[in-house]
């Protein structure tokens, strides 16, 4: 593998071969191998056993395995334990990435799970959606020569290692501050805060305007990526601690955010996500077949109608035609979702060039094996229906790449009668969402900015309403997990200063 | 899960509910509505709260069974529960002293109209109530809407009570006769509603109708509800329910409830081939068992 282009991307190329023999740690009992670090720069990246592609785009099941121990461990030697660790500055929320692989190295897994659980309380989630690319392995020193240390893969093992044997830590938390807390919506943002806070010792209770808990975690991610279960996991462990859990509560309608401050809550963390699709505004986009990213996958991942007999239907897509609009983490999971429901063709239109797509690579490679077209530097004109008014084709441009515009990329540009139809019988649109206007409209003194987010200081959380904080994609817009629990992380944080000291 | 007090059939398939939720109860405005989810394998569906007790914490809901989960509701009883009911969502219509009000009511619409009409009635407008419904079984609410409404016209599709017709003849009838009310609500199937609309429009008079599209969330977050008013796409459970009747798109409006025609219809066979060769057996079990 040592002529692997520096900083390239380990998904695509990594070796299939699961663990080659030499240089294999020594002994598998504790301790530290002896391994030296040109023996370390040897071992290639390890690839996580995976559903074989034919297979899974016909199933909801998780696509990928994770590692087993023995390919966590191979997988840790490959990192040299830099004295000043990049990686650490790469990750939002700072995990001590150095100190828990060399722990998994060590073959010491529940250590390395205690080592994450002090940055980040949600690490078998950020294992598997986090853009690591981007974060943590993009700056890794091994990657400089070789492919980046896999973070995320070895995050994720530990991660479910400890969950699968029982191994979490019971929290002992400190006595009550008699302070309560109102968390409104229950995504990672929310989850996160109420985690912290909990463990600071005040009372927590989170709202959740929707039947259940999770969020984008739930309604948004699927299953074959994120399984349900590891996220109501994680929110059983949460409610362990003590947090209490309002299902079915959409603050500003079933409570206002002034209500719950009259009644006891001390301090309120607003985490209600994004929502609100945006459209393409384009004429016929109100044709029957064609959905929001967001209901697409509400259907099918919250409503569960990937079951035939699920009392919530989706549209029939078997032996049909299906084009995704975007090039997110959200069109691929619609694309790959359209494709499990056994679409003929599942094909991303997109309006830039692959490059540019903001999915996590990992997503790009396998919606591809498993079938997925992709046509970029499409712009999408209008959709045409038939006579009953449900879609049968979209009309679309071919762009080229122009200059660079404001944010860097190249800007794409249509070229003149390029005009062309796809027929298609379903479309998702997946380009990103507004704010939700609830809150706006029934909280009174809270600032918005022209967007419709939250204005909230990004490292308190504070908004411009004393005692209310929030964070997550209300205040950045659609955004990462990850980012959204650093935001819930540092509010926490900032609402534990506000209650000791009961100043603003 | 929120307690049934009170289940009672108003006609055959059309049913009102009692159901604790004192939150709701309490907050409730005309023209908002509910999603409830009947149980915990359920589909999200929307229903607009007819009337509250706030005493004793309770919204009142009118079903008409139609599709599997409805009429799935409509097998509960007093005693039982639903899974989920949240809310009130939706704006609350907008209720000014303006003169003459017609409030128009087609089948169950009735249900969702009544508490239009009573907000109206206490507001101090004139109330003229159109009821009505294929036949005599299916026109409800004829007493409580009689109790806030000034004057009140029964239309039946068959004659079997008030005069024969829809309801929106009496009103055209009335218009064409010079007579000009300030504000025209209509709730009901989409073709009665687009017929009223018609109707007034060439007087220009105000006309209010609240739109029931599909709905998943009914929170702002899927975008599902949309229609179209004016030329602008509108997310109806945020934005929504009640718009200018004028400017909606009813024929989109219709088509997208379409949308699962097929899925439903099967839904409800495999539904009701299930009860037809089943014994008789408490409906809270059977669902228990469907899990
Ligand atoms: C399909 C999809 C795939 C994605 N894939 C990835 C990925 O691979 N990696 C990644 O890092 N990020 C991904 N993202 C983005 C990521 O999920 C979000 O950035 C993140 O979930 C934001 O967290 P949050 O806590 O701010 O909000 P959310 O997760 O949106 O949670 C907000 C919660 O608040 C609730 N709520 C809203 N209004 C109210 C109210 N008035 N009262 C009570 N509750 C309310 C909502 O129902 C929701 O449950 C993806 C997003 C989508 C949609
Ligand atoms: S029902 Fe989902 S946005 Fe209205």
């Amino acid at each position: 593998m040592s002529d692997v282009k520096p900083g390239q991307d380990g998904g695509a190329q990594e070796q299939a071969r699961p663990a080659p023999a030499p240089p294999a740690p020594s002994s598998t009992d504790g301790g530290s191998p002896k391994i030296s670090a040109k023996e370390r720069m040897k071992i290639p990246r390890q690839k996580m056993p995976e559903q074989d592609a034919g297979e899974r785009s016909r199933n909801f099941k998780e696509v990928n395995l994770g590692f087993t121990a023995e390919l966590a461990r191979m997988e840790a030697l490959r990192c040299i334990q830099c004295p000043k660790p990049l990686c650490v500055a790469g990750c939002p929320v700072s995990v001590q990435i150095r100190d828990f692989i060399q722990s998994v190295a060590e073959g010491d897994f529940a250590g390395a799970a205690r080592l994450i659980k002090i940055d980040n309380v949600l690490p078998a989630i950020c294992g598997r959606v986090c853009p690591q690319e981007s974060q943590c392995e993009a700056v890794c020193t091994v990657g400089k020569k070789n492919d980046p240390v896999a973070i995320g893969r070895l995050e994720r093992f530990v991660a479910d290692y400890e969950r699968d044997n029982r191994l979490q830590q019971v929290m002992d938390l400190p006595a009550p501050t008699g302070k309560k807390v109102g968390i409104v919506g229950s995504g990672p943002a929310g989850l996160t805060c109420a985690a912290d806070l909990i463990r600071m010792g005040h009372a927590v209770t989170v709202f959740e305007a929707l039947h259940e808990l999770g969020g984008v975690l739930v309604y948004g991610i699927p299953e074959f990526r994120l399984p349900k279960e590891i996220v109501h996991a994680e929110i059983d462990g949460l409610r362990q601690l003590g947090v209490e859990f309002v299902t079915n509560a959409v603050i500003g309608l079933t409570d206002t955010v002034d209500e719950l401050l009259q009644n006891g809550y001390d301090a309120i963390f607003i985490g209600v996500g994004a929502g609100l699709p945006y459209f393409l505004d384009i004429p016929g986009e109100n044709l029957v077949g064609i959905y929001s990213a967001n209901e697409f996958l509400t259907r099918v991942n919250l409503m569960r109608a990937y079951n035939p007999t699920s009392d919530t239907p989706v549209f029939r897509v078997q032996g049909k035609d299906v084009a995704v609009f975007g090039g997110g983490n959200t069109a691929m999971d619609a694309v790959r979702t359209s494709k499990r429901l056994g679409a003929r063709r599942a094909m991303i239109l997109y309006r830039r060039s692959e490059a540019e797509m903001p999915a996590r690579i990992e997503e790009v490679h396998h919606a591809k094996e498993e079938g997925v077209e992709f046509h970029t530097l499409i712009t999408p004109l209008e959709f045409v229906g038939d006579e009953s008014g449900w879609l049968k084709s979209v009309r679309c441009l071919r762009n080229e790449l122009g200059e660079p515009d404001s944010s860097g990329r190249r800007r794409p540009v249509p070229v003149k009668g390029s005009e062309h139809d796809i027929p298609i019988e379903m479309a998702v649109i997946a380009v990103g969402n507004g704010s939700n206007p609830i809150i706006r409209q029934t909280t009174p003194g809270l600032e918005f900015t022209k967007r419709g987010t939250i204005v909230a200081d990004p490292e308190t959380g504070k908004t411009t309403r004393p005692g209310l904080f929030a964070g997550g994609d209300i205040v950045t817009g659609g955004a990462t997990v990850i980012l959204a629990m650093g935001a819930g992380r540092r509010a926490a944080k900032s609402i534990d200063e506000y209650l000791k000291s009961g100043t603003w | 899960m929120f307690d049934i007090v009170d289940a009672q059939f108003l006609a055959p398939d059309v049913k009102r509910f009692r159901i604790r939720a004192p939150k709701i109860a309490a907050r409730r405005l005309p023209g908002q509505f509910v999603i409830v989810r009947v149980h915990a394998q359920g589909e999200r569906i929307p229903l607009t709260i007819a009337s509250s007790d706030v005493n004793e914490g309770t919204v009142t809901l009118v079903v008409q069974g139609i599709g599997r989960t409805t009429k799935q509701l409509n097998e509960l009883e007093t005693g039982q529960a639903v899974h989920d009911v949240v809310g009130p969502l939706g704006r609350p219509g907008e209720v000014h002293k303006v003169g003459t009000v017609v409030v128009i009511g087609g089948g169950v619409g009735a249900a969702i109209a009544y508490p239009t009409a009573v907000a109206h009635h206490e507001i101090g407008n004139q109330v003229v109530t159109i009821l009505g419904g294929r036949t005599r079984d299916l026109v409800i609410l004829e007493d409580e809407m009689r109790a806030v409404s000034d004057e009140m016209i029964i239309t039946t599709d068959d004659g079997s009570l008030g005069r024969k017709g829809l309801v929106v003849d009496p009103l055209k009838e009335r218009l064409e006769s010079g007579w000009r009310p300030n504000l025209v609500m209509a709730v009901g199937p989409i073709p009665m509603m687009r017929a009223v609309a018609e109707a007034t429009r060439p007087y220009g008079i105000e006309t209010i109708a609240s739109l029931n599209p599909i709905m998943v969330d009914g929170t702002g977050m899927c975008g599902g509800c949309r229609a179209s008013v004016g030329g602008k796409t509108v997310f109806v459970c945020v934005d929504g329910p009640e718009f200018d009747a004028h400017q909606v798109d009813f024929g989109l409006l219709a088509l997208r409830n379409k949308t699962y025609f097929m899925q439903e219809k099967e839904s409800l066979e495999r539904f009701e081939s299930k009860i037809a060769s089943e014994p008789h057996r408490c409906a809270l079990d059977k669902m228990l068992e469907e899990k």
